[in-house]
């Protein structure tokens, strides 16, 4: 069974593994077909498979970059929650994408996000995207969440319908 | 680049994420992406991924233009993006333009920006460094 982060009850254990199903089977998740791999207490890793549709340039076949920051956007986003053991609403404040090299075409991309810090009002993560050995990343990424309920959050991010 | 040939230089992410040129700007070229469920993060809200995707895909079209008018052949090679998600972009369509704020023999710095129904006021901004290579490098 999969269901939405704010469909959570109160008290339930935040649980990236339903989560992430949920998220690979809508909206932009949905479409890339962003899926689970693994998780630990601070950390969540998913997984993007390379697709000719997602390709950003026809002669190298080589993935495009969007895919790869929407990757990374939901692993660190889910790693506060995990961290968290619970669901809070926020919004990504920024992101920092460092490519070391190209993720060949038909390879799987594994993004890992973590988050090594969270305070009342920002989550603090970092990332790493590679083809499956840790130790020869694509990408190093790191970024800041702001909560977007319940603190004194800018209702620009939020609520704006301007 | 006429609004044409842009849309035939697309790669497949562009035309997965359906966004087409809307125009220029001062003569760079604008990009439109439809609010669309394929571009959906939280409910009622455009993902922060797609909108980076649109970010960067009007900096490589800005360079691209900016690159032919001086006729050169080059592979354009990402090395890092910076976003800043300022509003959370809604269900109508998004508009984003590349600026080069520096166009070098290597390296070239490039600012976009996206927006909605106000030009003056931003939803997400990014900084992008690319390495050039010419086709012998």
């Amino acid at each position: 069974m999969t269901k939405a982060p704010q469909d959570m009850s109160d008290g339930e254990r935040f649980n990236p593994a339903q989560i992430s199903a949920f998220m690979g089977r809508h909206g932009h998740g949905g479409m890339l077909g962003i899926g689970y791999h693994d998780h630990g207490a601070d950390w969540v890793t998913l997984k993007l498979d390379w697709r000719a549709d997602l390709v950003g340039n026809d002669d190298t076949q080589i993935l495009a970059s969007g895919p790869i920051i929407s990757l990374m956007d939901m692993a660190t986003s889910l790693s506060i929650w995990t961290k968290l053991g619970k669901f809070r609403p926020h919004a990504t404040m920024d992101l920092r994408v460092d490519y070391m090299r190209a993720s060949p075409p038909g390879q799987t991309v594994y993004g890992r996000g973590e988050c090594y810090h969270v305070s009342r009002s920002i989550g603090f993560v970092r990332g790493l995207a590679h083809n499956g050995d840790p130790d020869d990343p694509v990408a190093h990424v790191t970024g800041t969440f702001i909560r977007t309920e319940g603190f004194g959050a800018p209702r620009d991010l939020t609520h704006e319908r301007a | 680049m006429s609004g044409l040939d842009l849309d035939q230089a697309m790669p497949p992410y562009a035309r997965a994420l359906a966004i087409r040129s809307a125009g220029d700007e001062d003569g760079v070229p604008v990009l439109a992406m439809p609010f669309r469920v394929e571009v959906l993060g939280r409910p009622g809200f455009l993902h922060g991924g797609a909108i980076s995707g649109l970010l960067e895909l009007a900096s490589i079209a800005a360079l691209r233009s900016a690159l032919a008018a001086q006729g050169r052949i080059v592979r354009i090679k990402p090395i890092n993006v910076t976003v800043d998600f300022m509003r959370g972009g809604i269900d109508h369509d998004t508009f984003a333009v590349g600026r080069i704020t520096r166009l070098g023999r290597t390296l070239a710095n490039v600012e976009a920006a996206a927006w909605q129904g106000d030009r003056g006021r931003l939803i997400a901004t990014a900084q992008m460094h690319y390495l050039l290579r010419g086709e012998n490098d």
